[in-house]
């Protein structure tokens, strides 16, 4: 028989900021359900973060958007931040990212406004425990699912957060990430896009265009998908038959500006497609300001796909 | 529509790296869902542990894979394979007729009228010509457990709202173009109300979650009030919902 492990509350929440989402790996098998997959919009960080606080894969973590968040812990607590530099702060001193951080009792944990990229993932050794909702707690407001709460609350102020007592042993692995693992999220970045059905239908300069330009982040962006401003792309095809849309896919409707969907997006639409983003180009392309620019790199499969191989291996438990 | 392409269906169209669109159909027909069934159950069992999420869609169905157990090649490969003899999915498979009990009612159905303007039929006509009908579902999506199904009889075609209603009570049964719905959650929406139906349409409680699946088949049967009523619906008109 096994038995569930134990939780315990070990943070308060003192003001809970603008956006802070419980995020496990998502929700999977039940997209054919209309429901969403949801998840660490980057996926790559949170992957990270959970490493360095020594949990397993797909533990839940905090996801913590242009910050704005402060909390208290209640025990003593190692922690890992991983991602965006949102000026985090222990007790007014700046908290080492990318790192194992022991948080004592009573500490305030405070998240300032973005240095660079948009979203932390803070993890916390035992991994924060909810009732999972569909298999999974990761959180969809718009679905009400997920979450603390199980049914999709954002955090709010003074909620109580529990986690799971972890073993009496030390964490084993990592405790720091190396430097050349920690993305600079003010770089622009290159996007890998891997082409899709309706790429030849693309006329003119589109697809020149598509490839050749600075696309600059729109502020119409969430976890549903990032809008990017730039030449209108013009497509033969203006509309399709709603269909399954995958994470990554790059949809272009009427207005010619490009919009790629991420974890929230709505299962199945039915605009014309560039392609599809690899996993770790979503990632990256989550850590974006409104303003930054990017640039779309058509790929090959093959070299995509050993690279996101290395990446999952890499965090095998 | 023009899909500016003559290639033969079905055809497989890359959906990323652990993605395969399988593209079987190029309009909406009631008579393509046991074929895209019938893939789908195959996909399920010969990917075993390697399939991550199928996606069933009017004329497609998106496979998701795990890009560790399988490369996008071997993902296609298994996918044709599977293609090579398929049969539909026969009448006398797992797809059942779901009956949806529905209060076809101006004070639950606010668009009764306006419908009935728009298609020259009587309020009477337009709620027979809506519970006549068997629907397929053709796809889910939009929200949780949101069933679009069809096709409503050509003379009860009827545009969306110009303006999206902001709140659409849970139940609440709909049409727009040749297609009908019923709410499962109170969500925004565009879509014409006839009435609400008692039936609980998700539940995350509930094995399977949703009451209808992708291929099955349903029908709104009229209810009066205390029927309604009786079988747990709530007769809250439109107005008090906002």
């Amino acid at each position: 028989m096994t038995t569930l492990p134990q939780s315990d509350i070990a943070i308060r929440v003192l003001r809970a900021g603008p956006l802070a989402l419980l995020q496990d790996r998502g929700r999977f098998g039940v997209r054919h359900l209309g429901v969403t997959q949801g998840g660490p919009a980057d996926l790559y960080s949170w992957a990270w973060a959970n490493r360095l606080a020594g949990n397993p894969w797909g533990s839940a973590s905090l996801e913590i958007t242009f910050g704005g968040l402060q909390l208290v812990a209640e025990r003593d607590l190692d922690i890992a931040i991983a991602g965006a530099d949102l000026g985090a702060t222990l007790e007014g001193h700046p908290v080492p990212l990318w790192q194992r951080v022991r948080w004592s009792e009573g500490q305030k944990l405070t998240f300032g406004t973005p240095v660079s990229g948009l979203r932390a993932y803070l993890s916390v050794r035992g991994g924060f425990a909810a009732p999972p909702a569909m298999g999974s707690v990761a959180c969809v407001a718009r679905e009400q699912l997920g979450g603390f709460d199980g049914h999709g609350r954002k955090l709010a102020d003074d909620d109580r957060l529990s986690t799971f007592k972890p073993g009496i042993t030390a964490a084993p692995g990592i405790t720091q990430a190396p430097p050349h693992a920690r993305p600079d999220f003010r770089e622009p970045p290159q996007l890998d896009l891997l082409p899709g059905a309706q790429i030849a239908e693309f006329t003119g300069r589109s697809l020149f265009d598509a490839f050749n330009t600075w696309w600059r982040v729109d502020d119409r962006a969430d976890r549903m998908g990032v809008r990017l401003a730039g030449p209108k792309l013009q497509c033969r095809i203006r509309s399709l038959i709603s269909e399954g849309i995958n994470l990554g896919g790059v949809q272009v409707p009427p207005d010619g500006q490009p919009i790629v969907l991420l974890n929230d997006r709505q299962t199945i639409g039915g605009y014309p497609r560039l392609g599809a983003l690899s996993p770790l180009s979503v990632s990256r392309l989550a850590q974006c300001l409104p303003g930054q620019e990017v640039r779309l790199v058509a790929r090959s499969g093959e070299s995509v796909l050993r690279e996101y191989r290395a990446f999952l291996a890499s965090f095998a438990s | 529509m023009n899909t500016g392409s003559v290639t033969t269906l079905p055809r497989l169209e890359s959906a990323g790296l652990d993605g395969w669109m399988v593209r079987l159909f190029d309009s909406i027909e009631e008579t393509n869902l046991p074929w895209i069934t019938a893939l789908l159950q195959r996909c399920e069992s010969a990917f075993g542990t390697a399939v991550v999420d199928l996606v069933p869609s009017y004329t497609t169905l998106l496979v998701v894979f795990d890009p560790v157990q399988l490369s996008p090649l071997e993902a296609q490969q298994k996918i044709t394979s599977l293609l090579t003899d398929l049969t539909p999915e026969g009448s006398s498979g797992t797809s059942q007729i779901h009956e949806l009990p529905t209060f076809y009612h101006a004070s639950v159905g606010p668009d009764l009228e306006r419908v009935a303007e728009h298609t020259g039929l009587s309020v009477a006509e337009v709620i027979a010509c809506h519970s006549q009908k068997t629907y397929r579902v053709f796809a889910l999506g939009f929200a949780p457990g949101f069933a679009f199904m069809g096709l409503t009889a050509p003379q009860l075609e009827c545009p969306r709202l110009d303006t999206p209603r902001k709140k659409v009570p849970v139940g609440s049964v709909a049409i727009a173009a040749r297609q009908t719905a019923a709410y499962p959650t109170a969500t925004p929406g565009g879509w014409n109300l006839l009435g609400r139906t008692s039936a609980r349409l998700f539940d995350r409680k509930r094995e399977g979650f949703s009451l209808l699946n992708v291929g099955d088949q349903v029908r709104f049967v009229p209810a009066s009030r205390e029927a309604f009523e009786r079988s747990g619906g709530d007769i809250t008109p439109m107005e008090a919902c906002q």
